[in-house]
């Protein structure tokens, strides 16, 4: 009860200091520094729609602003933060974020990397078991060999 | 008349690269001498041709002769005269031409001062490398001319992207280039290795001191462009993986695999089908950075030129030269097996192991970069590959690598004790554990990432001179004195680089975890307090440059007290630009270096009634991030004056395994 009221009663001083921060055209930033925290951890994983490849917290563009009001704006409502990105992914789609969500489409995506490293380590293992069997190839020497080598061993100790 | 001299000039380069491109390569092959000769005269003359179109097109553009279209949509004539030179490769023809000469440059300098290399493999080597020249050549002559004129001539150009008119960013792409180009050399060097069929120690000793050049370069490069975002972009970001950085990230990736694995080929005989691999997988991923930078298919902050129809060229000449190049690894590789053997606890399992996680995060960055252009043709699907997805991947990956590149180097050749490695890295150990528990006890806002990153970052820095420590101080005290000076600059040339990568880590885990942020609309007379500083805005002002206005905020510094305001240490004026060619608007932060980081300040847009949106940032131990990449560089450097290098390459000693194409060393068996 407390909570909802505390809640409203942010919500409404939000939409006043929002009113006037949008007339002048700048950042609506929440009151309270624990919400604010919040909406910019937020901010950091949307994309901003217009410049390339920026987050809304790094971009400066009008539009990017706009969004952030909106985030702080449902974080004011009392939304969690898996609400706004809800709410945020139902209007502008999964392109907004910037990590991607785990779907069909992004499945080779997410197992791409485990699996590039299990294949790596298999294609080393089998390497250095490779290299392993290739000194078996060399074969020990056979007896008659061996006399030949104290042989020569023998030659040289002597010379 | 300049700028037909330039065009002139270009097509005789394409003429001379086409020539050096076949005829050394038959000569090679019938072992005919007068047609191997061909080889140098032409690379040098490629060389000069490629440098009279580059400074046809510099006369150009300090003229400010509109009549070019180039000149017309990248120059103006108020432009100050640093852009005016540097403009000439702030655009699409202008850098392509750039490459070009930066591609001939390098062959020039094989041609030069290759004279001790075994002459079939000089003319194979400068004939790959010609291949490449006719493919750039073609595609700048037919494509993007940039000598092309217009009528009538324009009276005033178009000018300058504002961002890129900056002195960071200016010298960016050549050092970028440099790097790029340069590992056209190593792929040249195992093209023709694969061709001649035969890949010893003396070619990896030829390869490397080229490589590690062109791994300078583009750290460099890599570096300044890092920077540049970081003053410029207005944010104090320094890397967004963003296809544009990827793109020379892989390279880098790749190339940093290839000079470590290049080791193994010069001191062991082994690793050359995986090293010749790797050299031509860095070059094609140069290749492919270009493709995505000049092509536009992927959206970036740095895609500054884009050109659809451009990219199919390239795309094409990617195809044939990866695919020309590993087909001819496929049928050539299999006869370069063998070597010396080695357990996977040695320094060559350690190198492998380096090779194997380098090459899988270059991988997963591929992927990353590549993805939402394969998912949109695909599948029509948008999908944003962003940081968070390559700090869940790519992170991970070098945590083993960073732990492990200070074992590596105390590992012997062939097969190493990790236990007796470990117990003498017990004192670095030690140290670094209570660093992090030094800064646990101390710091506020500690987690445990930030634990593990002081740990890991003291690790690296005093790990990394521990191999020049033992070479020095093994006998005792006595003698140390000449050890140290006959420290081979190899040696010395790794514990910078490694080091420098330990100061990359301490600078990023301090600047993650401490990194202050505050947000203020602000007032005349207003303050804001950042870390310890107090700034209080004391006007603003309209001023004027060469060719922009700028509203140019003023601050006081003060220390920050409990009450009243102190002596101003310092004033602060960060500038919001507007540029008469161009409806860009760029911020130039102001920016103040202290000894525990930066005061970062930007001024934002005016609310009409007085205030300012204002960013103030601390960006502690930011400088090391700079300061770590120098080390690497100054690393790279001193390891290319080594004696070994300057000596150059014995002439392929007549070796007890001639071809290196021998089964196992006896060695390896002991």
């Amino acid at each position: 009860m407390m909570a909802a009221a505390r809640g409203a009663l942010a919500a409404l001083m939000f939409l006043v200091l929002a009113t006037a921060a949008l007339a002048q055209g700048l950042e609506a930033t929440l009151p309270d520094p624990a919400l604010e925290a919040r909406a910019r951890e937020l901010h950091k994983v949307l994309r901003c729609l217009v410049c390339q490849n920026q987050s809304i917290h790094e971009s400066n563009a009008e539009l990017a602003r706009d969004l952030r009001n909106v985030v702080r704006e449902r974080i004011a409502a009392g939304d969690t933060d898996a609400q706004v990105m809800t709410y945020v992914v139902a209007r502008y789609g999964d392109w907004v974020l910037l990590r991607p969500p785990l779907n069909a489409g992004t499945l080779v995506l997410w197992l791409g990397p485990p699996l590039i490293l299990a294949t790596a380590l298999l294609g080393t293992g089998v390497y250095f078991v490779r290299s392993r069997r290739a000194i078996p190839d060399m074969k020990p020497l056979t007896s008659e060999e061996q006399a030949r080598v104290a042989a020569l061993l023998g030659e040289e100790r002597q010379g | 008349m300049v700028a037909e001299l330039g065009h002139f000039a270009l097509i005789v380069a394409m003429v001379v690269a086409a020539v050096q491109a076949t005829v050394p390569l038959v000569g090679a092959a019938r072992g005919a001498d007068e047609l191997i000769a061909v080889a140098r005269p032409a690379a040098l003359i490629q060389f000069l041709m490629a440098g009279v179109a580059f400074f046809a097109l510099m006369y150009c553009f300090v003229q400010s002769d509109f009549s070019v279209l180039t000149v017309f949509q990248s120059s103006h004539s108020l432009k100050p005269l640093l852009y005016k030179v540097t403009g000439v490769w702030g655009n699409h023809e202008g850098s392509l031409l750039l490459w070009i000469l930066i591609l001939t440059g390098f062959g020039a300098a094989v041609a030069a001062f290759g004279t001790n290399l075994p002459p079939t493999l000089a003319a194979r080597v400068l004939a790959v490398q010609a291949m490449i020249g006719v493919g750039f050549l073609a595609f700048i002559l037919f494509t993007s001319n940039p000598f092309e004129r217009v009528f009538p001539v324009p009276l005033e150009g178009r000018g300058l992207n504002p961002l890129l008119q900056d002195p960071g960013l200016a010298i960016h792409p050549p050092f970028l280039y440099l790097g790029y180009v340069g590992f056209s050399l190593a792929f040249s060097f195992a093209v023709a290795a694969l061709i001649e069929g035969r890949v010893d120690p003396a070619w990896a000793r030829w390869v490397r001191p080229w490589t590690l050049a062109a791994w300078c370069f583009l750290t460099t490069g890599i570096t300044l462009g890092s920077w540049w975002a970081y003053y410029e972009l207005g944010w104090g970001g320094f890397w967004f993986w963003d296809p544009v950085e990827n793109a020379s990230f892989m390279p880098w990736l790749a190339g940093t695999a290839l000079l470590h694995s290049a080791i193994v080929v010069e001191r062991r005989d082994t690793l050359k089908a995986w090293t010749i691999l790797l050299a031509i997988l860095t070059f094609s991923l140069s290749l492919l950075g270009t493709f995505i930078v000049r092509s536009g298919v992927l959206t970036s902050v740095h895609a500054f030129a884009t050109d659809p129809a451009r990219g199919l060229f390239i795309l094409g000449f990617l195809v044939v030269v990866i695919g020309g190049s590993l087909a001819l690894f496929a049928v050539r590789a299999p006869a370069l097996k063998a070597g010396g053997l080695f357990a996977p606890i040695s320094r060559e399992g350690a190198l492998v192991l380096n090779n194997l996680l380098l090459a899988t995060a270059c991988a997963t960055v591929l992927l990353g970069t590549l993805y939402p252009l394969f998912l949109d043709a695909l599948t029509g699907e948008k999908v944003s590959v962003g940081p968070p997805f390559f700090n869940a991947t790519f992170g991970p990956l070098m945590v083993p690598l960073l732990v492990a590149m200070v074992v590596g180097p105390l590992l012997p050749w062939k097969r190493g004790d990790l236990r007796g490695a470990l117990e003498r890295l017990r004192f670095t150990f030690l140290v670094a554990a209570s660093a992090g528990v030094t800064v646990y006890a101390m710091a506020t806002d500690t987690s445990l990432a930030a634990i593990g990153g002081i740990i890991l970052a003291t690790w690296i820095i005093l790990g990394g001179l521990r191999p020049l420590y033992e070479r020095v101080f093994r006998g005792g005290v006595a003698g140390s004195a000449e050890r140290l000076r006959a420290l081979p600059r190899s040696a010395i040339g790794m514990a910078f680089a490694h080091c420098g990568i330990g100061v990359i880590v301490m600078g990023l885990t301090v600047l993650l975890t401490w990194q202050v942020e505050r947000d203020q609309v602000m007032r005349v007379g207003d303050a804001m307090n950042v870390s310890g500083y107090t700034i209080v805005l004391r006007g603003v002002q309209s001023a004027a440059g060469p060719n922009y206005v700028a509203q140019r905020a003023n601050f006081d510094v003060h220390r920050t007290r409990s009450e009243g305001l102190g002596p101003v240490l310092m004033t602060l004026h960060p500038e919001k630009r507007s540029y008469v060619d161009s409806p860009q608007v760029t911020t130039e932060a102001a920016i103040e270096p202290t000894v525990m980081g930066d005061l970062y300040v930007v001024v934002g847009d005016a609310d009409g009634t007085g205030g300012y949106a204002v960013r103030g940032y601390f960006k502690p131990f930011v400088h090391w991030l700079w300061f770590g990449a120098a080390l690497m560089v100054a690393g790279g450097v001193v390891s290319l004056t080594d004696r070994r290098h300057r000596v150059g390459a014995p002439s392929a000693r007549k070796s007890r395994d001639p071809g290196a194409l021998a089964g196992a060393h006896p060695s390896a068996a002991e």
